[in-house]
């Protein structure tokens, strides 16, 4: 009772129900505490928003209205002015008028379009499975023939070429596999030979018109043209220079002096000159070194140049993947009896390669982005359809940023996607290790 | 090695050097297609319109001899060149000959080791400059800002030129001829120079042509021509006597259209022979009666090519000028059939 | 694979040269030099063929010939007389300098948006992140293009500064800006101008003495002498002081609008092709470098901040004492390599008619004299020297900087 009443007395006020929560602060929640936690932090960083905002505001409105009233329908440029009237806006006209010669060069039959884009949509099934790796690995057996085919899509002609082409490899990977297990460097060099055979033999029993009444009608390689060239020397010397520069990479760390000394020289030499110096080599010097009258065309020297440009640089990256690993992992292999070749096929190379992808990747992007270089040495990729045949017209001479803007957007696009995938990766295998 | 790349790929590494033995006239006809290089784009002279199809004053040259060798004006690859490529090409074999407006030099004839089989057009090179600059001679451009598109002879000229009048000027190099009319029209250089047949089609382009003028000197001759490799003088014979026969037929007033009337009922002798319905010059350069018949039918005479891609009816709007005639007071003079 | 039992001796088969390691490396070898030797003959025996065929040979004596054509931009003395050989090392100089000025300026776009790019503010952060997306996605090659094509169309011609009553006023009456160039005021070198150079030079010793003895003395005794004030005292006092005493020998040459109707004479020109071929290479490499900027900070673990916060160190202590020299480590390689890029990129100075070595030797003079080979194997030749120059600095560097493990 006394205890109850002291109680009574001391306290004036005993609240009988909760108090019901009040929002925060106006400034301390939502959007308003965002804006000044990460805008106006502090007066400098508030400054610094008022310019950043300033910088966008200046760019997007000279920008906007000139895309926004943008023309997409005129015969030429000057039709193009005479509808503007005065205005400023684009005229992306040239764009939906001249779009087949900016994918596709001005010399590809245009009926014949749909070979190409199907090429296109079967390279993503063809890399999915080495992409991503949870993929059932059967696919991969599509990515080993997708070569031929695209190769038989995009130049067409007879079918013969591709097929003997595929049945090379395929006689040379039978004999390989068959020596192979006697020694590496037989069933290496027993595969070769053997794939040599027969493509020689199989030269001979291809009739010389074989491609005259062909399904698909042969298309010359200098009929190539416009991004189509871009994704063609890309994907072609990516994929050719990665195992060229696995073998330059082991090269170089072999410890037989003469093929160290080749793989160093060859690396360093092909690192240390701009690749414009090689396309100029490609054009104007390299059918020099063919046998008189051989004719070899322009694209196939160039896919040779840059093929050994990335191979030297890809060689690089994964010098650094296998430096990487630790020296217990060359032990191990060495303890459990495996000789040089097999150490590396099941030990070393796949986990040096793991390592190595994010780099090979990178090198890709700068490779496919070093593609439009083939526009100094007269070859009509995208850029050089743009500085070649579409601004010498009569009709288009004069639009630059419409048709450099649709480059750089395209080239963006592509770019921005394999530099997400490559970041993708690198959390991907970086979780791996834990 | 005609068959694919990717078989000329495999082979070429085992491919043995006995294809060169043959004379180009054979490789050609063997071949079935004639490699004919041109500029990457020269609005009237070469260049590809909006199907991809090559059109132009060069390209009607070379459509010409394969016309009288492959009896297909069409049977053409037309091998874009640059400046710098354009000789490595034609020595390396890759094309069998150029038809891209190239200056019959001495030292290009001489140490380059190339024969020019004619001349197709008589060029020089002038100075375009805008009419609000209030200029009359190019000897009043001192000081000024010349730009000048690269890997041509114009360079040189140019240097001796300003050298020879003691006047001074900022060289600006442009690599196409799109780029050099963005710079001059933005007033990034006074004056735009190069031949005065490509900045009449330059001018011919703009907005305002009226804004423009070309400078009455012309401070180079510039003799453009198809050419050939040295030493091949069968080959050399035959595109030299495409040409001839083109201009043969204008002066003799035989035409794409009357050709076939012309050659069944002539009674002029020069006709017959260069028709061959007389004599056997088609024999002797190796190729059968009808060659230059054909050659002629492909783009027309020498005057028909003119004006349908560079004359005075086309947006280029050349005059004849020194390659009017002979008989009419200009230069174009083609050696007698016989 | 060291075998235990030796394979008994004096028994030679020829499959031991494949089977038996102590032949094997040696068997592989000789393959390797006859394969090289016979690709090698093979190509040279193409190349002799192929040039006896046409009748040409290999002949550097061009070199000695007059060049022929003038040179806008050029740092040594050049007319269209001067021999070929000139006008490539005209392009040589011209290479070097363009490649130097982007890489400064490309490391100082790199640092800042690299900085920027890790910023507190969210809309800072995210226009850097875009900027580095946005250049390094595209090709170089597409940006020298769209750059020298918007300061071609952007900036005013030459035409509007010229006259008595020109419309366009020079900035301060010395600098402008142009899509012929930028034209800027030259010092003439009057008579004493040298004391008051060697004084500047004295000063800017002095400058660096003093901070020696400062950071000495901070060390020794803590005592923390003030550093900013008197530095710059000491750098330009004197020099001024100098400068006035002497009569103010060094004028300016300001660009002079009157003295031709079609250009400003007068002054340092920087031809625009030089600024465009700069900037583009800069802002295009300096994408990269803030790359590597951002990933060398971020490399620096937490920490390494936070130790040197709790040893009472100011933040921007922090970043120059602590953060910097470790991220520096990780920054300056990649950093190299990019120099090295600048230096391979600025070929492409073809593009906007910068007379580069590729413009000159690879450009002009081959097409002039037709000598493909010749000039090509120079121009490889310049660059794998620059290169391997570079890449020799960038491993003394690598070694100086090496953790020392123990």
């Amino acid at each position: 009772m006394p205890m109850s009443d002291t109680h009574a007395h001391s306290v004036a006020f005993v609240r009988t129900e909760e108090v019901p929560t009040a929002p925060p602060p106006s400034n301390a929640a939502g959007p308003a505490k965002w804006v000044k936690d990460n805008l106006f932090a502090t007066p400098l960083n508030g400054l610094l928003t008022l310019v950043a905002l300033y910088f966008i505001y200046a760019i997007l409105s000279s920008a906007l209205p000139w895309i926004m009233g943008g023309i997409w329908q005129a015969p030429s440029l000057a039709a193009c002015r005479e509808i503007l009237d005065g205005a400023s806006a684009a005229c992306f006209a040239v764009l939906s008028e001249r779009w087949n010669q900016l994918l596709f060069g001005f010399q590809y039959p245009d009926d014949q379009y749909w070979r190409p884009g199907l090429a296109f949509i079967l390279l993503f099934v063809a890399a999915a499975p080495v992409l991503f790796f949870d993929l059932p690995r059967k696919l991969l057996a599509f990515t080993a023939i997708y070569p031929f085919i695209a190769y038989y899509l995009l130049w067409g002609g007879t079918v013969f070429v591709p097929i003997l082409a595929f049945v090379g490899i395929v006689g040379g990977f039978l004999v390989y596999q068959r020596l192979v297990a006697g020694s590496f460097a037989a069933g290496f060099f027993g595969g070769i030979i053997a794939a040599f055979v027969i493509w020689t033999i199989g030269g001979w029993l291809i009739p010389d018109n074989a491609s005259a009444n062909a399904a698909l009608p042969a298309v010359p390689s200098r009929y190539m043209g416009g991004f189509m060239l871009n994704m063609m020397l890309g994907v072609t010397c990516v994929s050719l220079s990665v195992p060229i520069g696995i073998a330059l990479a082991l090269g170089r760390q072999s410890s037989m002096p003469l093929i160290k000394w080749i793989c160093v020289v060859f690396i360093e030499f092909i690192r240390g000159v701009p690749l414009i110096t090689l396309l100029f080599v490609a054009n104007v010097m390299l059918a020099y070194f063919f046998p008189p009258g051989s004719g070899v065309d322009l694209f196939l020297r160039v896919v040779i140049m840059i093929t050994m440009f990335s191979a030297a640089y890809i060689a690089e990256v994964i010098r650094g993947g296998l430096a990487a690993l630790p020296k217990g992992q060359y032990e191990a292999a060495d303890s459990l009896g495996l000789d040089y070749p097999q150490a590396m096929r099941l030990i070393i190379l796949p986990q040096a390669l793991k390592i190595s992808i994010p780099g090979i990747v990178n090198v890709a992007v700068g490779l496919f982005k070093d593609t439009t270089l083939v526009s100094v040495i007269s070859m009509f990729d995208m850029v050089g359809m743009i500085r070649g045949p579409i601004l010498a017209s009569t009709e288009w001479n004069g639009v630059y940023w419409e048709l450099f803007g649709f480059a750089a957007l395209l080239f963006f696009i592509v770019c921005y996607g394999i530099s997400q995938y490559s970041q993708w990766l690198e959390r991907r295998l970086a979780t791996d290790h834990r | 090695m005609k068959k694919s790349v990717l078989l000329g790929a495999l082979t070429v590494a085992g491919l043995a050097a006995g294809a060169a033995a043959a004379g180009t006239l054979d490789d050609v006809k063997a071949r079935g297609k004639l490699n004919c290089g041109v500029t990457t784009g020269l609005v009237g002279f070469a260049a590809p319109d909006a199907n991809g199809e090559w059109k132009g004053f060069d390209v009607a040259v070379c459509r010409a001899v394969a016309a009288a060798v492959l009896n297909d004006p069409t049977a053409v690859e037309f091998v874009p060149t640059t400046g710098k490529t354009r000789f490595t090409a034609l020595a390396s074999g890759e094309i069998d000959m150029l038809a891209r407006n190239t200056t019959w030099t001495f030292s290009r004839d001489v140490d380059l080791k190339f024969t020019f089989v004619g001349v197709n057009y008589y060029d020089g090179q002038g100075f375009m400059v805008p009419k609000a600059l209030g200029v009359t001679s190019a000897k009043e451009l001192d000081g000024a800002t010349v730009c000048i598109q690269t890997g041509t002879t114009t360079e040189l000229n140019l240097a001796d030129f300003f050298r020879a009048n003691n006047i001074s000027y900022e060289p600006v190099p442009i690599e196409t001829n799109a780029e050099g009319q963005q710079q001059y029209l933005a007033g990034a250089c006074d004056t735009y120079t190069t031949d005065a047949s490509g900045l009449a089609a330059t001018r011919a382009t703009f907005e305002n042509p009226g804004d423009h003028v070309l400078l009455p000197e012309i401070i180079s001759k510039e003799p453009l021509g198809p050419l050939v490799r040295h030493g091949d003088d069968e080959w050399g014979d035959v595109v030299r006597w495409t040409l001839n026969a083109l201009i043969t037929a204008e002066e003799l007033g035989v035409t794409s259209t009357n050709i076939n009337e012309m050659a069944a009922n002539t009674t002029n002798p020069e006709v017959a022979r260069l028709l061959g319905t007389e004599g056997t010059l088609g024999e002797m350069l190796g190729l059968d009666a009808e060659w230059s018949k054909r050659a002629i039918a492909a783009e027309g005479n020498y005057g028909e090519v003119f004006a349908k891609n560079i004359g005075e009816e086309t947006p280029i709007g050349l005059a004849r000028g020194l390659n009017a005639q002979w008989t009419n007071g200009g230069l174009i003079y083609s050696p007698p059939f016989r | 694979m060291t075998t235990l039992t030796d394979p008994p001796q004096g028994s030679f088969h020829l499959s031991m040269l494949i089977n038996d390691t102590r032949y094997r490396s040696m068997t592989f070898q000789v393959i390797a030099f006859i394969l090289l030797s016979l690709s090698v003959g093979y190509l040279y025996s193409n190349l002799a063929a192929n040039l006896q065929a046409q009748g040409l040979r290999i002949d550097f004596s061009f070199l000695g010939a007059p060049a022929g054509y003038d040179i806008n931009q050029r740092l040594i003395e050049y007319t269209s007389q001067s021999t070929n050989a000139r006008a490539a090392i005209v392009g040589i100089l011209n290479t070097l300098l363009v490649a130097f000025l982007a890489c400064l300026m490309a490391t100082v776009f790199g640092v800042f948006a690299g900085v920027l790019r890790l910023s507190n503010n969210w809309l800072v952060s995210k226009i850097m992140a875009f900027y580095v997306e946005i250049f390094r996605n595209i090709p170089v090659l597409i940006w020298i293009l769209i750059i020298y094509g918007i300061m071609t169309v952007s900036m005013p011609g030459a035409r509007p500064y010229l006259g008595e009553n020109p419309e366009r006023e020079m900035l301060f009456g010395m600098f402008a800006f142009t899509n012929r160039g930028v034209y800027s005021p030259a010092p003439i070198w009057g008579e004493g101008s040298m004391v008051v150079v060697a004084v500047f030079i004295l000063s800017i010793i002095g400058t660096i003495g003093y901070r020696r003895y400062a950071t000495n003395l901070l060390y020794k005794t803590g005592q923390l002498l003030p550093m900013g004030w008197p530095s710059l005292v000491i750098l330009f006092v004197p020099t001024i002081a100098i400068f006035l005493l002497m009569g103010q020998p060094i004028g300016l040459d300001l660009p002079d609008p009157l003295a031709n109707r079609f250009n400003l004479r007068g002054g340092i020109q920087i031809g625009a092709p030089l600024i465009a071929i700069w900037f583009a290479l800069s802002i295009y490499t300096g994408a990269f470098i803030a790359e590597n900027v951002r990933a060398g900070i971020q490399a620096v673990s937490r920490g390494q901040t936070e130790a040197a916060s709790a040893l009472g160190l100011r933040s921007g202590r922090v970043m120059s004492l602590v953060v910097l020299p470790q991220a520096l480590r990780v920054i300056i390689p990649p950093l190299i390599s990019q120099y090295l890029n600048i230096t391979k990129n600025s070929s492409l100075a073809i593009l906007v008619g910068y007379a580069d070595v590729t413009a000159t030797l690879g450009g002009i003079t081959l097409n002039q004299t037709g000598r493909a080979i010749e000039c090509v194997v120079l121009m490889m030749l310049f660059y794998l020297t620059i290169s391997l120059l570079i890449s020799a600095v960038m491993n003394v560097y690598n070694n100086s900087v090496k953790l020392k493990e123990r």
